[in-house]
């Protein structure tokens, strides 16, 4: 059957890509062959666009146990403990079916955890909307967190924290990224390299579908007498198989019969046996009518690009498969052995015992294109926004529009809909910058959070990038952890737009120099590009998922004013940056500017100080100052507790506004007991650490002296009604 | 005192419950719902969790397992059995209990400490508690809105039947208190001998202070009493 | 006027429901080849004209009713 231009074309690829397939092959691929091809090489798979610069990202330290490359990543935590982790994006099925989109999202990075030996402890989610007043927004706000839910709730992993965000720049491409958290024994890391000749290829999991299967041309050019029209088909998630697939897979990896295991996530068989064949340098090769379907007369092409949910492939060691299949059969999960490992370092696909293709295992792999696209930097605007100029407003008026924002509401509607105490080791859940999960049966615990700050990307990608890692860092310091490694998972819009790939360049460059100053390497990511639709990008979206270490855990902190009378400490210096900030945004729609300064040597000092002082007992309650700047965070600290402050005005800074709504970065907000007052400035004065005694916690009121007094039950119902209302 | 927790695929607060169990010295076997004999035990549990994904009704499947031959013969003969959850809904379509959790009010799933007042402390699983105690406890469901018909509810009054209810902080019963829109604000019952209780908070999730509270460890310490 | 919607799964999309039921009732010793699971709605519509309120019900059904990217429907007038 002739491979037309158009077949060429509806498969995603570019003319130079088929004759570079011409060539490795030394022939023409067949439909199958051709169909694989897209598959491994398609953005998703190959990271074509994005490999070159992600390489330049720090990935190693002391603690990380595997970087990039493996289905996720490993870090070390002590006492032969590690940690599984790794976020990634399904944005685009999210937008077609909200619901099934975000819930195969959980389930497949669910799996990317389990299969590295590792129990998931903990779900995390960055979701991004466009604004609430377009009318697809609030079906895919409700379809996403429910579906993310369904899936959670379902196979009992609680869903501890994560960040929900309207922009108008999401308005045609809404974002879902989640991430897992896993727990496993240092020295029982399972990987997905392939190893050995003659060993079998089992297949476990759910049966073979057409899900994820695209477009009518080739599957009808392959069977003309075929009059079917075969649509696309959305993935369904089956979170009750997948509860089933991972507690069977654990047990089976308690003993020694997996030689290498990989999950089917996209482009479903054909990534795993690729994958684990070309880490192995080895050949592999398939019988695909030993796979069990779910459909009748399924092809040998859509056996190979199903993305049916729910599905893994191990290679055993000899003579364990009867033992293993017991396992599954308890499960009621299918098992089948559908191949072997080869010597010949070829993809070899049989059906029916005739081998309908065979490809190069590294024309898939290694040898996939690598792209060097054009990138420019980004043209700053530097314009400083003079407030004067703007319409009055007051301090109180501003404080409240932003607290009743959709951006800065409560996120209780969004939450409640995930169970966050299953398991029963969710010693800190969401709402404060980080949640914090004890470790099962120990002292220790571990802190996660996610975080992005898309406007500053936009605005100035390098300092963004550095901005994101810095927020993500405070966030963990602020509960008490010792910030580890990051997962991200990087959003953006079009590689061949060269504004774009500039975007994507420029915001590594940001998160190399930070990730690499506070230690803080990268061991796990994804790549998400082309969210954009008719030529229109998305702002850039870098999202950083970070988990950090308590050594031992004690009743956690978090954000709540404990007490009356208290004293508050603002560590570090506030230089009044208003632009960027949820001010000019929220109240006057401004967005222009540059972010503020990320200053590594302040982070990394007030982090640790911060640290010391949360370990040293000194700290009631803590909270990192980021969007909306001072004032918000401290009535963030107020409306989750029964206390609210008197602050007084600053006295050297002139402008009120750019002292409270300034989002200079490097700060946060302490809670200390009077008594642990002197002791607290001591530590801080040995490390000269700026900070001001800002004020106190009092009850019932929220207020800046001589400026504002708000009662703070007004306070708390200004900042939970947007969610119930929209 | 032994305990034995029946385990389903897709129960998923089984090991949540063994280790209260375990914390509270009972002798605790996990059961795994193909096995056909129960080992002998003092109190039956099933536990929270997505049993069969809740497919079809929640505790539908569940409750046609081979082991509930064996669990309603045992509760027949006066064995302590309590349902949580997704526990209790079993309970309900096996027949142990009488009436049925529906979806919730909103329908949307909820996760949240809520308070319910102990409105019989006169039974094997709540002596340890006080008369009207309000406890602080958490619910995580989908469907927990509890609904039978008059002549058990009647009964579920007139018997002293109805082991807490939804409730506030101060122990106020009004339809502000009711997370899920339960009949009366029924948050959990007993059958009319009182050896078997159905309720849809997990008293599981409350044993650990550092976690939680302690307000679900009486509970156990009731049932050892 | 009467109608009866019935709606089901599309062709291809996998029915997590409907395996496992498929599945509980032969473990009760029933045998059958499948099993789909669907939602049935009974729609009352005050329209003289049949084909009026068809369109009518068609209205409600690619609305609301169902969801188009995953679901079939079927109208029958009752």
């Amino acid at each position: 059957m002739k491979i037309s231009n158009q077949i060429i074309e509806s498969h995603g690829l570019k003319p130079n890509e088929f004759n570079d397939i011409k060539k490795l092959l030394k022939r023409e691929p067949n439909l199958l062959e051709l169909g694989i091809f897209s598959a491994m090489w398609n953005e998703h798979c190959s990271y074509k666009s994005s490999r070159i610069h992600l390489k330049k990202l720090p990935t190693k330290g002391k603690q990380v146990i595997q970087g990039p490359g493996e289905n996720a990543g490993v870090i070390d935590i002590g006492d032969s403990d590690a940690i599984v982790f790794k976020i990634e994006s399904h944005n685009h099925p999210s937008y077609i079916e909200p619901y099934q989109g975000a819930a195969t999202g959980v389930g497949g990075i669910l799996r990317d955890v389990f299969t590295m030996g590792a129990r998931p402890i903990a779900l995390l989610n960055s979701i991004h909307f466009g604004s609430p007043s377009h009318p697809k927004t609030k079906n895919l706000l409700n379809g996403v967190v429910s579906g993310i839910g369904g899936y959670g709730n379902c196979i009992g992993i609680p869903t501890v924290a994560g960040e929900t965000k309207f922009d108008k720049t999401y308005n045609e491409n809404n974002l879902v990224n989640a991430m897992a958290v896993g727990l496993a024994k240092k020295n029982k890391i399972f990987y997905s390299k392939a190893k050995g000749i003659n060993k079998s290829v089992v297949y476990v999991g759910s049966k073979t579908g057409r899900d994820g299967i695209h477009g009518a041309s080739m599957a009808s050019a392959e069977f003309d007498e075929n009059t079917e029209d075969k649509k696309p088909t959305v993935q369904v998630g089956d979170p009750f198989t997948e509860k089933l697939l991972m507690e069977a897979c654990l047990e089976l990896m308690k003993d020694s019969s997996i030689i290498s295991i990989q999950d089917m996530g996209a482009a479903g068989l054909t990534s795993s046996s690729v994958e684990m064949a070309s880490k192995g340098s080895l050949g592999i090769e398939l019988e695909l009518a030993n796979v069990p379907c779910r459909e009748d007369n399924m092809t040998p092409y859509e056996i190979m690009l199903s993305e049916s949910q729910e599905r893994m492939l191990i290679i055993l060691e000899d003579d364990k498969e009867t033992d293993a299949k017991k396992i599954f059969d308890k499960w009621d999960l299918d098992f089948v052995v559908i191949g072997k490992t080869t010597n010949t370092n070829n993809l070899t696909l049989k059906f029916n015992g005739k081998i309908e293709g065979e490809i190069p295992i590294e024309a898939l792999a290694s040898k996939a294109p690598i792209y060097d696209r054009k990138w420019v930097r980004k043209k700053v605007s530097k314009k400083k926004i003079n407030l004067k100029s703007l319409k009055k407003i007051t301090i109180e008026d501003a404080l409240l529009k932003i607290l009743s924002s959709p951006n800065h509401s409560d996120k209780g509607w969004v939450t409640d809909q995930f169970d966050q105490t299953v398991m029963c080791d969710t010693a800190l859940k969401s709402g404060s910058d980080a949640a914090i999960i004890r470790i099962h049966n120990k002292d220790k615990a571990i802190a996660v959070s996610v975080d992005s700050s898309a406007n500053y990307c936009k605005s100035h990608p390098i300092t963004g990038g550095k901005q994101i890692v810095c927020e993500n860092w405070r966030n963990l310091i602020s509960v008490g952890a010792k910030p580890l490694a990051i997962t991200n998972c990087l959003n953006f819009g079009n590689p061949e737009n060269e504004n774009v790939m500039g975007e994507f360049v420029e915001c590594l460059e940001g998160i190399k120099e930070a990730c690499e100053f506070l230690d803080y390497p990268v061991v796990s990511g994804n790549v998400s590009f082309y969210n954009g639709t008719n030529q229109k990008n998305i702002d850039p979206t870098p999202v950083i998922g970070g988990v950090g270490l308590i050594k031992k855990l004690s009743k956690p902190i978090g954000h709540s004013f404990k007490k009356d009378k208290s004293i508050i400490l603002l560590i570090g210096k506030t230089f009044g940056h208003i632009e960027q900030s949820s001010f000019l945004k929220e109240v006057y729609s401004i967005s222009d500017g540059m972010p503020p300064d990320v200053n590594l040597l302040n982070e990394k000092n007030n982090g640790y100080n911060v640290l010391k002082l949360i370990e040293s007992n000194l700290v009631l309650s803590s909270h990192d100052v980021s969007n909306g700047g001072l004032i918000i965070a401290l009535c963030e600290m107020t409306v989750s507790s029964s206390y609210g402050v008197k602050i007084q005005k600053p006295k050297k800074l002139t402008n009120l506004f750019e002292y409270f709504f300034g989002e200079d970065q490097g700060r946060y907000i302490l809670e200390i007991d009077q008594e642990n007052l002197n002791k607290t400035e001591k530590i801080l004065k040995e490390s000269n650490i700026y900070f001001e005694n800002i004020g106190c916690t009092q009850k019932d009121y929220f207020e800046i002296e001589d400026e504002l007094k708000i009662n703070i039950k007004d306070l708390f119902e200004i900042n939970s009604k947007w969610y119930n209302k929209y | 005192m032994k305990s034995s927790v029946i385990v389903f695929p897709g129960s998923n607060c089984d090991r949540d419950i063994a280790v209260a169990l375990e914390k509270m010295q009972f002798k605790n076997q996990m059961i795994w719902h193909k096995e056909t004999k129960l080992p002998k035990s003092d109190l039956i549990v099933l536990p929270g969790g997505f049993s069969y994904g809740d497919y079809l009704r929640t505790g539908a499947i569940a409750g046609k397992s081979l082991i509930i031959d064996e669990v309603i013969k045992a509760a027949n003969e006066g064995c302590l059995v309590l349902g949580i959850c997704n526990g209790f809904q079993i309970l309900t379509e096996t027949g142990l209990l009488k009436g049925t959790l529906l979806r919730n009010k909103n329908l949307k799933f909820i996760n949240k400490d809520i308070y319910v007042k102990v409105t019989n402390n006169e039974t094997k699983f709540a002596n340890k508690y006080k008369k009207d105690q309000v406890l602080k406890i958490n619910i995580a469901h989908n469907e927990g809105n509890f609904f039978t018909d008059n002549n058990h509810l009647q009964e579920l009054k007139e018997k002293n039947l109805i082991a807490f209810k939804y409730s506030d902080q101060k122990g106020i019963i009004n339809k502000r208190s009711n997370p899920n829109g339960s009949i009366e604000n029924i948050a959990g019952i007993y059958n009319s001998k009182k050896n078997i209780l159905g309720m849809m908070p997990h008293p599981e999730r409350m044993v650990d202070e550092l976690i939680s509270n302690v307000d679900g460890l009486n509970l156990f310490s009731s049932l050892l009493n | 006027m009467k109608f009866s919607v019935t709606v089901t799964l599309k062709k291809d999309v996998l029915d997590p429901q409907g395996k496992v039921v498929q599945n509980t009732l032969i473990s009760l010793g029933i045998n059958l080849k499948n099993i789909r699971q669907g939602k049935y709605f009974e729609i009352e519509i005050d329209e003289k004209d049949q084909s009026k309120a068809e369109k009518n019900v068609d209205d409600m059904c690619k609305k609301l009713l169902v969801n188009l990217i995953i679901e079939d429907y079927k109208i029958s007038k009752l």
